[in-house]
C-alpha cells in the first residue's frame, strides 16, 4: 500500500525544509500537528509567503522556526516577540507569525508578550502549550496545571497556572483563540484568521508531551488526547476569565475575541510622522 | 475512540473516496491517524521503517473518504490523502513488500 | 521635516551628536529603553527618526530594546540602540546573537560607574573588559571610544559603516562625560558623508547559502522578504544557516566569525599618536581619559618628560602589535582609564615584560586630573 518516501509528496512540503525532515520532536508530541496547522494557515490566508517570516523563541517549540522554508529566525530564549516587533516595525509589509512555546512566550517571555499586545503589533502569536519545559527535561512552566508532577515539582505543583487568553485579554490582543491538536481543523482555521486578523493575534494551542509532562503525570499521548476530547468544551462566547485550564473541571475552546483597533505601525503613523512625509510615503507604494 | 458525530444529512450527501499515502520513514508511530481516522482506515503495519517505528498501513481502502483528518492531525506530515475521481479509482499503489 | 543630515554648527552634547550621527550614517530603526546617562539618544533620535522615515520605539526593557534592533537589522534596516551599564548587563545574551546570526548593530554605551546601580549620573570607564567579553562563548567584537561630541558624531557613522562591512555588532563605549558634554560639532554636507551597507547576495535565490562568506570573511546578508528563504538561528549553523550539532560545525563557524575580525584588523584599528615618535613614556589612553592624558602629555613635555599619547579609537580589538612594537623601544606604559584596570592589562599583555606597564586608575564618578598622570609619571619613571 505505501510508497517509499522520494515518489511522495506531502502536501506542505513546499513550506518544509525537507531535508530537515524528520523534525527532533517526540513520537506523539503535538508540536509537529501544530506546526503543520500553522504552515496549511500560511498557505490557505493567501498572504505573500515570500513576505512572511516565522519568527521562534527556544525550546522544543521554538524549533518550528527551523523548519519552515521561508524567511525563519530562531532567536534567544523569550525574546521571539520583540525580535518580531523590531522586525514588523522595520518593514511593515511583511506578515510576522511567531511559533514558540509556553515557557518561552510566558514565563521568561513574559513581560515581551503583553507590551507586544498592549501596543497592538500586528503580530500572529501561536503558543504551543504543553504545560512543561520539554526541551530541558520536563521542568514546571507557569502553565503547568496545579498539582501536576514535573521534575522540578516532585511532590506536585503548589502553583497557580496562567489562564493565557485572559492575560492576552488584558493586555489588549485582537485576536484571541485556544484549541488543542486534537481539533486540528478548528485549530488551522483559526490560526488563518489571526493571520488576517490586523493586529496582535493569539492562539493558544494545548498540546500533549508524552515524554516528560505525561510520564510524570500518568498520560500518555493517546490519553491527552482522549482528555482533549472528553474535558473539553467549545464556547466561542466564553468570557476570559473562565478560561482557567483544569482539566477535572474541563477546559472551554473557542475563539473568543475577534477585533480591530489600530495596530502600533496605524498610530505611530498617525501620531509620530509628520504629514507631508506620510503622504510622501503612501505616494512611493505601488 | 469516537471523535465525529453523525451528521443530520449525512445519507443525502454524495462521499467522495481517498487514497491515503504514507511516507513511512517519516512515522514515528504516535497512531494518532489510526486511532483518529473516523472511518478506520488505517491499522499499524507489522514492518518496522527506518527509525525502527511500525508506520501505519491502509486496512480497508474502499473507507477512505478523503477527509484529511490523518494527514491534519499527523505531527510528521507522514500522511496525506488525494481524492480518487469517482468514475475513475486511482490506481492502489502497489504495496510494498514487506521488509 | 528636517533632513536626515543636519549640516552646520552646533553647540551640542555628545548623546545628541552621536543620535545626529547615526542619522546621517543611515541609521533608521531604534529600540530603546531609557537609562542615565544615555536616555538623551533616545530623546533626541525619537523625534527625529519618524521625520526621516525611520522608526522609533521604546521597548519594556533592555532585552527587548536590542532583540528589536536585531530583528529590524534583519529586515534590512540600519538599527541601533543606547544604554548605560546595568543595560549593558542585560544586553549581553543578545548581544551574543547578533554575533552568532552576523547581524550588523550598533549599541552604544554611555558608562557610568558600577557595580549594579553605582553612579548613575557620574561617569566611569568600567565596562571594556565587559564590552570584550560579557557575552558567553569566545567571539570577537568591534568596539569604539570618542573623545567628545564631535568625534561621537563620526564615530556614530564609523560605527555602522563597520558594523555593516563586518556584520558585527559595533559598540560606542562612551563614558557620561562625553555623553553630557556640549562642544561645538560641525555636521558636514550629506554629499561628503560616506556610508556603507552590508554587502547583498547576488545570483539565484534557490541556491544561495547565507553564510557563505566572500573573499573578506564576510557573508552577503539577504533581509526578511527578500524570497532568499534564509534561515537565521543561535545555534551552531553551517553555510546553510542550518543548526549543526557537531565539533566540526563548531570549528567551522567559529573560524568564520572570529576570522572575518582578525584577518581584517589592519582595516579595522584606529589610533591616534600625539608627540609618539620622539616619545619614551607611552600613554595609552581612550574617551574621557584621553583628554587629561593629552593636558598631561603637554604639560609632562614642559616639565621635560619625554612622554607621548596613544588614544585608542577602537578599543576592541586591542592594537596588540602596535604595543608590541613600541615595547622594543621605549621605557614603559602608563595607562590611564576610570576603572581599576581594565584596557591596562592589555597594555601589560601586549607588553610581554619587555616594558613595564602602569596604571592611573580610578574607580569613577569623576575623571582624572592631569596632576594624577604626572605624579604617576614622576613616580615610576
Amino acid at each position: 500500500m505505501n510508497q517509499p518516501n522520494k515518489q511522495l509528496r506531502h502536501p506542505l512540503d513546499d513550506l518544509l525544509r525537507t531535508d530537515r525532515i524528520p523534525h527532533i520532536w517526540c513520537p506523539g508530541c503535538g508540536i509537529g500537528t501544530a506546526f503543520s496547522a500553522c504552515l496549511t494557515a500560511m498557505k490557505k490566508s493567501g498572504i505573500d509567503l515570500e513576505k512572511t517570516v516565522m519568527i521562534s523563541g527556544i525550546g522544543c517549540s521554538g524549533r518550528g522556526a527551523g523548519y519552515v522554508n521561508l524567511d525563519s529566525y530562531h532567536t534567544t530564549h523569550g525574546r521571539a516577540i520583540p525580535f518580531a516587533t523590531g522586525m514588523k516595525l522595520a518593514n511593515p509589509e511583511l506578515n510576522v507569525v511567531v511559533f514558540s512555546g509556553d515557557g518561552d512566550l510566558f514565563a521568561i517571555g513574559g513581560n515581551h508578550f503583553i507590551h507586544a499586545a498592549r501596543r497592538n503589533v500586528d503580530l500572529t502569536v501561536v503558543c504551543v502549550n504543553n504545560f512543561n519545559y520539554g526541551m530541558t527535561g520536563g521542568q514546571v512552566a507557569a502553565t503547568t496545571p496545579f498539582m501536576a508532577r514535573t521534575t522540578t515539582t516532585p511532590a506536585g505543583n503548589p502553583d497557580a497556572p496562567f489562564n493565557l487568553p485572559l492575560l492576552a485579554y488584558a493586555s489588549g490582543a485582537s485576536y484571541i483563540a485556544r484549541w488543542t491538536i486534537l481539533h486540528a481543523r478548528d485549530l488551522m482555521e483559526s490560526i488563518q484568521e489571526a493571520i488576517l486578523n490586523r493586529g496582535f493575534s493569539f492562539v493558544e494551542v494545548l498540546s500533549p508531551c508524552p515524554v516528560n509532562y505525561g510520564r510524570r503525570n500518568k498520560e500518555k499521548a493517546m490519553d491527552s488526547m482522549r482528555i482533549y476530547q472528553e474535558r473539553t468544551l467549545i464556547r466561542n462566547d466564553a468570557r476570559p476569565w473562565e478560561l482557567d485550564i483544569d482539566f477535572d473541571k474541563g477546559v472551554i475552546l473557542g475563539k473568543f475575541i475577534e477585533t480591530e483597533r489600530p495596530t502600533c505601525t496605524d498610530r505611530y503613523d498617525t501620531v509620530c510622522r509628520p504629514k507631508e512625509l506620510l503622504e510622501e510615503m503612501k505616494g512611493s507604494k505601488p | 475512540m469516537e471523535f465525529w458525530r453523525v451528521p443530520f444529512d449525512s445519507e443525502e450527501i454524495q462521499i467522495s473516496t481517498g487514497v491515503v499515502y504514507v511516507m513511512e520513514d517519516r512515522c514515528k508511530g504516535c497512531g494518532y491517524c489510526i486511532e483518529f481516522c473516523p472511518r478506520h482506515v488505517l491499522e499499524f503495519s507489522t514492518r518496522f521503517n527506518a527509525k525502527g517505528y511500525h508506520p501505519p498501513a491502509v486496512r480497508k481502502p474502499d473507507e477512505c473518504v478523503n477527509c484529511h483528518f490523518c494527514e491534519i492531525i499527523c505531527p510528521e506530515f507522514a500522511i496525506y490523502s488525494i481524492e480518487a475521481p469517482i468514475d475513475q479509482p486511482l490506481p492502489v499503489p502497489k504495496e510494498r513488500e514487506a521488509a | 521635516m528636517r533632513p536626515a543630515v543636519l549640516t552646520g554648527e552646533y553647540f551640542m552634547t555628545g548623546d545628541v551628536a552621536c543620535a545626529e550621527g547615526a542619522l546621517a550614517a543611515g541609521c533608521r530603526f531604534f529600540g530603546g529603553y531609557p537609562i542615565t546617562p544615555a536616555t538623551e539618544i533616545a530623546e533626541h533620535i525619537s523625534g527625529r527618526l519618524p521625520e526621516v522615515g525611520g522608526t522609533f520605539i521604546q521597548m519594556e526593557d533592555e532585552i527587548a530594546a536590542i532583540a528589536s534592533v536585531i530583528g529590524a537589522s534583519c529586515a534590512g534596516v540600519k538599527s541601533m540602540t543606547a544604554t548605560s551599564g546595568p543595560g549593558f548587563s542585560l544586553m549581553m545574551e543578545n548581544l551574543g546573537l547578533a554575533i552568532c546570526t552576523e547581524t550588523p548593530c550598533v549599541l552604544v554605551n554611555v558608562q557610568r560607574a558600577g557595580p549594579s546601580t553605582g553612579l548613575p549620573t557620574q561617569g566611569a570607564q568600567g565596562d571594556m573588559m565587559q564590552a570584550r567579553w560579557g557575552s558567553h562563548g569566545h567571539y570577537e567584537i568591534i568596539a569604539l571610544a570618542p573623545s567628545s561630541p564631535q568625534e561621537i558624531f563620526y564615530q556614530t557613522i564609523d560605527a555602522f559603516n563597520l558594523s555593516e562591512t563586518y556584520r558585527v555588532p559595533v559598540l560606542i563605549m562612551t563614558d557620561e562625560m562625553i555623553g553630557h558634554l556640549s562642544e561645538r560639532v560641525v555636521i558636514p554636507d550629506a554629499k561628503t558623508i560616506q556610508t556603507v551597507s552590508r554587502p547583498s547576495p547576488k545570483g539565484r535565490k534557490d541556491r544561495f547559502n547565507p553564510y557563505e562568506a566572500g573573499p573578506n570573511g564576510v557573508a552577503p546578508m539577504a533581509a526578511a522578504g527578500e524570497g532568499y528563504h534564509i534561515h537565521v538561528t543561535g545555534l551552531t549553523h553551517d553555510q546553510r544557516g542550518y543548526p549543526v550539532m557537531t565539533v566540526e560545525a563548531q570549528e567551522w563557524m567559529m573560524n568564520q566569525l572570529v576570522g572575518k575580525i582578525r584577518r581584517n584588523l589592519d582595516d579595522i584599528i584606529r589610533t591616534e599618536a600625539y608627540r609618539l615618535e620622539d616619545a619614551d613614556i607611552v600613554i595609552v589612553s581612550y574617551g574621557v581619559s584621553a583628554r587629561t592624558s593629552l593636558a598631561a602629555v603637554d604639560e609632562a613635555r614642559d616639565q621635560g618628560i619625554r612622554a607621548g599619547l596613544l588614544r585608542l579609537i577602537t578599543v576592541w580589538p586591542f592594537p596588540e602589535s602596535q604595543i608590541r612594537e613600541l615595547a622594543k623601544r621605549v621605557k614603559g606604559f602608563l595607562t590611564v582609564e576610570l576603572n581599576l584596570g581594565q584596557m591596562h592589562l592589555e597594555v601589560e599583555r601586549c607588553a610581554a615584560g619587555r616594558a613595564p606597564a602602569f596604571l592611573v586608575g580610578h574607580p569613577g564618578g569623576t575623571i582624572i586630573p592631569p596632576d594624577d598622570v604626572i605624579q604617576a609619571l614622576k613616580e615610576h619613571f
